[in-house]
């Protein structure tokens, strides 16, 4: 295939097959080193954390949150909606840039899937954990039973469950879809017999044939159709919950494409927060380079832009409409006692990405590992700022009120937080972190040595 | 074979079967029949057989693997004759403590009292019930209530309490010992104290009451020689004037009064005219959040204007003016209005000296307001109590003149300014005797402790005004071992008669003479029983005479007061606690203040201006005096440089929930305008405070306009409409029978709270402590937000209750993904408490913010052991004997709210339907609407077009809260309506 001059190498290093497959399946062949394990301490302690404060909730009650009779949702569904962001860069990597034929997703497509199915793990957390009564949880699903009871299709919570749980589905057979060669190739280089038999069961009998790539290729490409739409669609879904109410500052016809942008751009930052550390510390240096981390940028802003425009939008029609709730919503917002949220969520989300209309700033590590975490930090702030400003100020004065959370929601984020990196740095550790495969159909036409000889 | 039957009964019985065999079954039934063996036509098959092997097996693995609490429900061995299960009795009785009086009706439900609710057939309490009357059958099942007599903390048995009482009183024959209640209006207890004091001459009956009406009692001797408190008829009223006077929330019997007041100020298509009410107060007070116009002042400047009111009308009536300074255009223009209004006009005062009474009597006298908005043939009796008296009792108990003491449902040491002197007094004494239900400080100080019962336990008369009688009787038998205290004290008397009896006998005596419609007196008694209230004919007195008094003097001894220019201190009573004698009860704790709307506290009312000098905000804390450190209030309409207090607070022995609730207040009640000193000092307190912004913020949430407005044009301040038919997506829905509405009036609710409370007690509604309700999780189903507007010193208050609003097209009703939240074909939003698995989206999505969430295991309901969250005890077993059983209780993770009282709307219609008939507009009342003292909430059907409700609800003062978000609410508002000078 064609690839213009002017292009970047998507590997670099002359790397060969073999080389490419030693270099990936290394950090799951070695020993993991001392960071490994102090990391997983961390994430696993956090985890345990959290978990004690879900079973505190679980036990005392919602009660033991910050929440109120005004602002009946808190951090609980910030953090929700903020992982289900975070969840949507992988799917949007590997099914529409698969779809618009961009290679260089081929480097990043696995941690990304993986950190989408993580975050979607930690997002359905929080509904569950939310709800006063947990245990009852099994009513949303519309299960036929004696009692004639079936559930409200006019709810978007109940969307939300059916569109949530799609979306995990689909994300973890694309994801899994894509590692069946690769774990083929890991039980054909493992030594351990336990190792050998594991990974054998799992890599489903792959043989590598050319009956088998078929129908990968073909499976591949439905799949991708399939999760495609689904990308645009949890997180419309999601802002449903919120547009569809009556809560001035929630009733936005705006949310769902605000929030589709919103999340991709979430996503993209947690992606570059794992990768910029991952490619160093497993040394992947050659395999996501400067060049994927400035294509990642861009997408960053372009999305980080929607989402600005989303804000100023907000804003005009809030006036434009002459509803004094309105109006009063979004003053609020900005100059309320929650102004400092809206200024971090303005200054995160809307300023700091614009700094990367500079090439060397996009090219710059430390800037762009600093600029991910400002951005997760904006967009966990923007849900906040949608949630909680929202309710506390509606339309009675006489129940405005004031929301902080308690150590149990703080534990219960930290918790989630822990199950994420644990999640991911088992992942690391466990199957390749690159997919082996699919790298190598693009080295040929877009590795360094290819490159390098055309132009010269 | 031959069939042999025993009786005519077997044969009939035995062809009956075989007629309903025929009759078809369904799938279960079939199934049942298997069990029923001895059937001999049934025949099992072999699907039979397989169908009861499965149904056995499912039964066993079901029971076998449930593990249930065994509740035992053991039936009546002789079931009494008026019980029905599930079928409430209602005995009708009467309630009185301090300024509370009513007439009314115990509802019980298998022998426990779970409810009060106002005798309708009263004249004087109307069918009302405030706060406190319906907080008060809590107190029944209160834990800390004596439970047996004690001597020296010791417990004794009746008869040997008997014995030793009776040794004592012997042997302090020579002492002089005092008899200390509160005012007593009951003619029979009067008899029996009589007996008592006969019996014993040695003892001296004193009458303490802790809200002092003294000065008026005196002042009615003093003008026109008559005894009582004068029977104002606010209804009679066009202008009503008062100072300082807060009769719409504690000021005598202020459940009438809201009642009389709001009676003129109700308007309806025919009726425009309504009174006009002018306050003249320090503090903001509920009546003068309520007056159309209002003046803050210094307490010490109260006399003065009244001084001056006299002067002004004595000059306008043409008499000799008096040497009184100047006064403002205020007064003047007051007292042309007055006079304009004469005989139809009411001034009052709360102040408690003598000579402003005089002038008060003076003014009404000189106003022709006597014998017509100012009746004086038919006192008012529940005040009685001169202070002279209790402050000579104090200096005998010091000075060990009077060597014993009997108290009797009155607590000195606490509520008396003296009560450190009384204290020390009580510790010398030689006999000490406290009669009451409930340890209190001046109890625990006793030797000898006879326990009361709770009024709900006891029989008693009440003539609460001249000719007006009603009746107490017990509802249940007493819960503990207790007696009441006119028993005792006939007993005590040597009376061989029990006290029921003694009330009969004391009736047939006196007033059964007195009517003519019932021929023996069994059945008059009975009757009488049955309504709980008796009149007799008022005889017509002589022509009232202003007694000849040196008001020249009065008004020098009046201006001769120098103004000063420091802080004045007032002590006032709380709407909710009054004088502390229920502070042990957690509805009335958790009740917020109509004004502050702080429960659980009180605290310093300090006007803004003098805070904004002094640099504090509210819950900072101040130093007063030196040595009393308090959290204070910002209270918008205190005036300038005073600041008041609440008393009934700082409870140091009473049962857990009321000890050590705010600060104790009663010492610094001097009566004197006694100034203070205030000092900033470190420290921030956490108020339980409901609604914490209170703005309207523009917002049409009240509307309102001024009668000159409303006059012209009745849509004034109503003239915008939103709504429109089938403005939604959803189609809107059809109520072919009912559609069940209320509509609030907002010119007749004056704030009071009762409804609240009444809630509260019909659809047990938890108490969740002060901690939570800080927290925002207070429970009510029902709230009045108050709102002020204008100036913060000078401002207006508007209050609106707020209740689920049962909209038709209700947002939290789409919202709920299991569809726990749903809507009635009657017009109801219902809630289903066992399908909610509390996501809080429909919470969220109320507009009017009504639904709560169950936070924590307020009730025991939850399954997960331990983690009750109970500040209150009202999970114990003695306290949930007044749960409603007709109201689920809910568990913790749900979500609850308003449903219009489902319960008696199902008692209603079932009712109805027994009789053949339709439900009739009245036959149902929502709870908060039974107890309104204004009757300013009304239950009905829209579908109904004759119903009141259906009037109300397309006058043109008809609004929707919020109407132009298209919720389409079934609850409707009224605007209010000012009478502000135009």
């Amino acid at each position: 295939m064609y690839v213009s001059p002017i292009r970047e190498p998507l590997i670099k290093g002359n790397k060969t097959y073999s080389q490419i497959t030693q270099d990936i399946a290394a950090p799951i062949e070695g020993k993991p080193g001392k960071a490994w394990y102090m990391g997983l301490t961390i994430s696993l302690s956090a985890m345990f954390f959290g978990l004690a404060m879900m079973g505190y909730t679980v036990w005392e009650g919602i009660g033991s949150w910050g929440l109120n009779r005004t602002i009946g949702w808190g951090w609980g569904i910030t953090n929700f909606v903020w992982w289900v962001g975070i969840g949507h860069a992988g799917t949007f990597i590997s099914a529409i840039l698969l779809l618009f034929r961009q290679k260089w997703r081929t480097s990043i497509n696995r941690s990304a899937e993986a950190m989408t199915i993580f975050a979607i793990l930690c997002a359905g957390l929080f509904p569950l954990i939310h709800m006063g009564r947990p245990l009852l949880a099994f009513f949303v699903f519309p299960y036929p039973n004696t009692r004639g009871l079936w559930v409200n299709f006019n709810s978007p919570l109940l969307w939300d469950v059916f569109a949530i749980s799609t979306y995990l589905l689909v994300s973890l057979l694309f994801w899994y879809m894509g590692l069946i060669p690769d774990i083929g190739t890991m039980r054909d280089r493992v030594s351990s017999k336990i190792k050998k038999y594991v990974y054998g069961l799992l890599s489903f009998g792959w043989t590598g044939s050319v009956k088998h790539w078929q129908r990968h290729e073909k499976l591949s490409l439905i799949l991708a159709g399939i999760a495609a739409p689904l990308v645009l669609s949890v997180h419309s879904i999601v802002s449903a919950d919120f547009a569809t109410s009556i809560i001035p500052g929630w009733h936005t016809t705006i949310f769902p494409p605000y929030f589709v942008a919103g999340a991709i751009f979430s996503g993209f930052a947690m992606v570059l927060t794992l990768l910029v550390v991952t490619r160093k510390v497993l040394n992947l240096e050659n395999y996501i380079t400067l060049a994927h981390i400035e294509s990642m940028n861009k997408i960053i802003i372009a999305t980080g832009s929607i989402v600005g425009i989303a804000y100023m939008t907000e804003l005009f029609i809030s006036w434009y409409s002459g509803v004094e709730y309105e109006q009063y919503a979004f003053l609020n917002r900005a100059t309320g006692p929650y102004w400092w949220a809206y200024a971090i969520m303005m200054t995160c989300n809307v300023i700091s990405p614009q700094l990367l209309w500079f090439r060397k700033l996009r090219r710059n590590l430390v800037f762009t590992f600093i600029l991910s975490i400002f951005i997760n930090i904006g967009m966990w702030f923007e849900r906040f700022v949608i949630i909680v400003t929202s309710l506390h100020r509606d339309y009675l004065p006489s129940s405005w009120s004031m929301y902080s959370p308690t150590i149990v929601e703080v534990g219960i984020f930290i918790g989630t937080l822990g199950l994420f990196f644990s999640c991911f740095l088992l992942f690391i550790r466990v199957f390749p972190v690159i997919a082996i495969a699919e790298i190598k159909t693009v080295v040929k036409s877009s590795g360094e040595k290819e490159t390098k000889n055309e132009t010269l | 074979m031959k069939k042999y039957w025993k009786s005519q009964h077997e044969k009939n019985e035995s062809s009956e079967a075989k007629i309903t065999k025929h009759t078809p079954k369904g799938n279960l039934e079939q199934v049942l029949d298997i069990f029923e063996d001895g059937t001999a036509e049934a025949k099992s098959n072999r699907r039979d057989f397989l169908k009861l092997c499965g149904y056995s097996l499912a039964i066993t693995t079901v029971l076998s693997s449930c593990e249930n609490t065994v509740q035992k429900a053991i039936p009546y061995l002789n079931k009494p004759e008026e019980i029905t299960p599930g079928i409430a009795n209602y005995y009708a009785s009467t309630y009185m403590n301090a300024s509370d009086y009513a007439s009314i009706l115990i509802k019980t439900r298998e022998g426990r009292p779970i409810k009060i609710e106002g005798n309708n057939l009263s004249p004087i309490s109307n069918g009302a019930c405030s706060a406190r009357v319906q907080a008060s059958v809590l107190s029944l099942y209160d834990n800390s209530r004596y439970q047996s007599p004690q001597i020296e903390k010791e417990k004794v048995s009746w008869d040997k309490f008997d014995d030793s009482i009776l040794k004592a009183l012997d042997s302090q024959k020579e002492n002089k010992i005092a008899l200390l209640t509160p005012t007593i209006f009951s003619p029979s207890t009067r008899k029996a104290i009589k007996y008592f004091t006969d019996a014993y001459p040695n003892i001296k009956w004193i009458q303490y009451d802790t809200q002092s009406a003294s000065a008026i009692l005196q002042a009615q001797k003093l003008c026109f020689g008559k005894d009582g408190l004068p029977d104002y008829r606010f209804n009679k009223a066009n202008l009503i004037v008062s100072f300082d006077a807060d009769f719409l929330g504690t000021w005598l019997n202020p459940s009438e009064y809201i009642k009389t007041y709001t009676d003129t100020r109700k308007l309806s298509g025919s009726l425009n005219k309504m009174s006009r009410h002018i306050q003249f107060e320090s503090r903001m007070s509920l009546t003068g959040s309520n007056a159309d116009e209002r003046h803050a002042i210094k307490p010490s400047e109260l006399n003065l204007l009244i001084a001056q009111l006299y002067n002004e009308i004595v000059i306008l009536k043409g008499q000799q003016k008096h040497d009184v300074p100047e006064a403002t255009k205020i007064i003047k223009e007051l007292a042309k209005d007055l006079l304009e209004q004469k005989s139809h006009s009411v001034v009052v005062s709360g102040s408690q000296e003598l000579n402003a009474q005089i002038l008060i009597n003076a003014i009404n006298y000189e106003l022709e307001n006597f014998n017509s908005s100012i009746n004086l043939e038919n006192p008012l009796l529940n005040h009685q109590a001169i202070d002279e008296d209790m402050d000579q009792l104090i200096d005998n108990l010091a000075s060990g003149q009077v060597k014993g003491l009997i108290c009797y449902h009155t607590n000195p040491v606490y509520s008396h300014p003296k009560g450190e002197k009384i204290k020390k007094a009580i510790e010398s004494l030689s006999f000490s005797l406290s009669i009451h239900e409930t340890p209190n400080e001046t109890s625990s100080l006793m030797k000898y402790i006879a326990p009361d019962n709770h009024y709900l336990e006891s029989w008693n008369d009440a003539e609460i005004k001249k000719d007006s009688y009603s009746l107490m009787q017990p509802a249940i038998h007493p819960l503990f071992d207790t007696r009441q205290f006119q028993a005792s004290l006939l007993k005590w008397s040597g009376q061989d008669v029990d006290y029921h009896k003694f009330i009969m006998k004391h009736w047939e005596e006196t007033l059964f003479p007195s009517q003519t419609l019932y021929t023996n007196f069994k059945s008059y008694w009975e009757h009488t029983l049955q309504e709980g209230i008796f009149q007799t004919k008022t005889v017509s007195g002589n022509k009232l005479k202003f007694a000849e008094l040196d008001i020249i003097k009065i008004l020098e001894a009046i201006t001769q007061k120098k103004k000063t220019n420091r802080i004045e201190l007032q002590i006032y009573e709380k709407v909710t606690i009054g004088d502390g004698s229920m502070a042990n009860n957690p509805w009335l704790q958790e009740m917020p203040d109509p004004i502050s709307k702080i429960c659980w506290d009180n605290y310093l009312n300090i006007s803004p201006k003098q805070a904004k000098e002094l640099g504090l905000e509210t819950g900072n804390m101040i130093k007063l005096n030196g040595d009393l450190e308090l959290p204070v209030y910002i209270l918008p309409g205190q005036a300038y440089n005073t600041v008041s207090i609440a008393m009934g607070y700082g409870r140091t022995i009473c049962g857990k929930v009321g000890k050590d609730v705010g600060f104790k207040a009663s010492h610094l009640n001097t009566n004197q305008h006694s100034s203070v000193t205030l000092e900033k000092i470190e420290g921030h307190f956490d108020f339980a405070m409901t609604q914490t912004h209170h703005s309207m913020e523009g917002r049409a949430i009240v509307r309102e306009a001024n009668l000159d407005e409303y006059q012209k044009n009745p849509k004034a301040g109503n003239d915008h409409k939103h709504e429109y038919k089938n403005a939604g997506i959803y189609k809107e829905p059809e109520f072919p029978n009912h559609h069940w509405g209320l509509a609030i009036d907002l010119n007749a609710c004056v704030g009071c709270g009762a409804c609240t409370i009444a809630c509260q007690a019909e659809n047990n509604v938890p108490i969740v402590g002060k901690k939570e309700v800080i927290r925002a999780h207070e429970m009510s189903w029902i709230r009045i937000d108050r709102y002020f507007s204008g100036d913060e010193n000078e401002p207006g208050v508007v209050f609106q209750p707020v209740m689920c609003q049962h909209c038709d097209n209700a947002p939290c009703e789409n919202v709920c993904p299991v569809a726990a939240t749903n809507h009635s074909s009657e017009g109801l939003n219902q809630m289903i408490y066992n399908r909610c698995i509390g996501t809080r989206y429909c919470g969220n999505n109320c507009p009017y913010k009504v639904r709560r969430f169950n936070w924590f295991d307020y009730t025991q309901a939850d399954s997960i052991p331990n983690n009750l969250h109970d500040p209150t005890g009202m999970t114990l077993d003695l306290s949930r004997m007044v749960l409603n059983p007709d109201v689920t209780i809910r568990a913790k993770g749900v979500i609850e709210k308003c449903s219009m009282c489902v319960q008696r709307i199902q008692e209603g219609k079932l009712n109805a339907k027994l009789e053949g008939r339709k439900v009739k507009d009245g036959d149902i009342k929502t709870a908060c609407q039974q107890t309104c003292p204004s009757g300013a909430i009304l239950f009905g059907d829209l579908n109904d077009k004759g119903s009141d409700l259906f009037k109300l609800a397309s006058s043109d003062r008809n609004y929707h809260l919020l109407e132009e978000i298209h919720t389409l609410p079934s609850v409707s508002y009224l605007t209010k309506i000012r009478n502000k000078k135009s």
